[in-house]
């Protein structure tokens, strides 16, 4: 990228914060805690100071339930909500497949450098906590 | 461009922003507000020319050459360390160009270090940046030496009664900062310096946050090493300085080994070179010191004291403007330097941030490189941080108090 083009990129600016975004921020979907999980992961973003934990649980290899629970900002919350809404009851294989370009589509704003932590903390997250349970589970 | 005239006078800003280039820039294609300062100043055009000129007129490696770009290049580079030296009152001898504060404390860390033994202890504070924190970490553990950190008060201020209670026989280090890069506090150097040397403790000042802002004087505060950046203070990035005592710097072992630190070298053995070319080993950042010595030509132009005043009313101005701000949340004392961290509601610092920026106004969000202080001492994931200079208005204050209604509205407050 030339000079100019970084500087005359289309700036989404505020408009990242679209009323479903900040929906999600304020009530999110899937918060909290699931008794007798089957595997649980914490995430931290060191830039920012985000963190989040999920908790899944898995049955005939399916997403039977999942919680997350976390402190950060409105992008990272969002995500987290939108993501967990959009996996439960979807198989194991179909989840491991699902690329970060997907999450972008599921938040459906325009997601600067910056803020690429922030969108794909949910993503990190359950990646690493499916590892996790198919790490126990063999 | 001219140098500005020098004495006590009120600042003409609307002249001096004019001198910084960027400060005209579009941001999100509104006027560009800078309140990032602490983390990097901006450069005036005649800093920025003198990097243009050194690589057009004079580029040469230094120390080496006996054709004249060597000679030129070689004062030019020398003339920036005398300029420095004058600017902090020490000697020519005592001033050593590092890449940064971050490597002057690993370089203090590796040398001093070296000398302590297995339950020596060091003392640092709760305030610290990372970087006078984790080069004494590692570093201690490695050598089995206890770090201790005085703690911060509710108001924000260094406990210093908690200092003395930490000094004992085994203490050897104190390396405090002067300006908090998140509170903003201004700590008692002088104070804290004979509090440390009636127990012949050596005593090192972080002043990357407060040489940009006041005058310091580092026989004034009698710190034994003091380190510093330039790009805080309107210099280039990739230069930092380390002042010590010339006793000490004599005293302690190199960091980096290699060329240009050495006088005389054989299969088997090195003999150093004097100060301060003993600490700075292979070609350094020459066309950046040069422009470190400019922006101390440019500072002094306007005048330090100057720049302190100006900035204190401004910084004041802010204080008072954010503190009117009902949901608003202020960190650290009143009595500060110019920057003040706070938190808007329960807006995370992000959020504020990315709008702002859509305002054209950049400013910093997260835990300012002091994790161990927003976590374990204010209870925070994170803050807002608005840092000024000399360069920054009144109505910047105000655009900026105006668009955190823009915050507000967005998340529906």
């Amino acid at each position: 990228m030339t000079q100019n083009q970084i500087i005359d990129r289309d700036y989404a600016g505020e408009g990242i914060y679209r009323e479903n975004i900040i929906d999600h921020y304020k009530s999110p979907r899937n918060f909290g805690i699931l008794e007798n999980s089957d595997a649980e992961y914490m995430e931290f973003n060191p830039l920012c100071g985000d963190e989040a934990t999920m908790q899944i649980k898995i049955k005939d290899n399916l997403i039977k339930d999942i919680k997350f629970k976390g402190k950060g900002c409105a992008i990272s919350m969002a995500s987290c909500s939108i993501l967990t809404e959009k996996i439960k009851g979807k198989s194991l294989n179909e989840v491991k497949k699902l690329e970060k370009e997907q999450v972008y589509e599921m938040l459906s704003i325009p997601i600067s450098p910056q803020r690429v932590k922030c969108a794909l903390l949910s993503w990190e997250t359950l990646r690493r906590l499916i590892k996790i349970y198919e790490n126990k589970n063999g | 461009m001219q140098l500005h005239q020098s004495y006590k006078m009120e600042l003409d800003v609307e002249k001096i922003r004019k001198d910084f280039p960027i400060l005209a820039r579009l941001l999100n294609k509104k006027q560009l507000i800078y309140f990032d300062s602490a983390a990097t100043s901006q450069c005036p055009r005649i800093v920025i020319d003198s990097i243009k000129g050194f690589y057009e007129k004079h580029n040469a490696n230094i120390h080496r050459g006996i054709h004249k770009l060597a000679e030129e290049s070689t004062l030019m580079y020398e003339e920036a360390h005398q300029k420095v030296a004058d600017f902090i009152n020490a000697d020519f001898e005592e001033i050593i160009f590092t890449k940064n504060t971050t490597e002057a404390l690993n370089l203090l860390a590796y040398s001093l270090l070296n000398d302590l033994k297995e339950n020596d202890e060091i003392i640092l504070s709760q305030m610290e940046h990372h970087s006078n924190i984790v080069p004494w970490q590692q570093l201690a553990k490695l050598k089995k030496v206890k770090i201790n950190y005085v703690k911060v008060t509710e108001e924000g201020k260094l406990n210093l009664i908690h200092l003395k209670s930490l000094i004992n026989e085994k203490t050897r280090i104190v390396s405090i900062t002067h300006v908090s890069n998140l509170l903003g506090t201004i700590n008692p150097v002088k104070e804290i310096s004979e509090i440390a040397h009636e127990k012949n403790i050596i005593f090192i000042v972080d002043a990357a946050q407060s040489i940009p802002h006041m005058k310091v004087d580092v026989k004034d505060i009698d710190a034994d090493f003091l380190v510093f950046s330039g790009h805080k203070m309107c210099a280039p990035t990739g230069i930092g300085v380390l002042y010590g005592k010339k006793v000490l710097l004599e005293k302690i072992s190199p960091f980096l080994y290699g060329g240009d630190m050495i006088k005389e070298v054989t299969f088997e053995n090195t003999r150093f070179n004097d100060l301060p070319w003993k600490f700075e080993a292979g070609t350094p950042p020459i066309a950046e010191g040069i422009a470190l010595g400019v922006a101390v030509d440019y500072l002094n132009s306007i005048g330090m004291e100057n720049i302190e005043e100006y900035e204190d009313k401004l910084t004041q101005y802010l204080y008072k403007k954010l503190k009117e701000q009902k949901d608003v949340k202020i960190y650290g004392p009143e009595k500060r330097s110019s920057l003040v961290s706070f938190n808007l509601y329960e807006i995370h610092p992000h959020d504020v941030a990315t709008i702002l920026d859509s305002e054209g106004i950049a400013i910093r969000a997260g835990h300012m490189c002091a994790m161990p202080l927003v976590k374990e001492v204010l209870n925070e994931s994170a803050v807002c941080r608005i840092s000024l200079y000399f360069y920054n208005t009144k109505e910047e204050i105000d655009k900026f108090i105006l668009a955190l209604d823009k915050v507000r509205k967005v998340f529906g407050k």
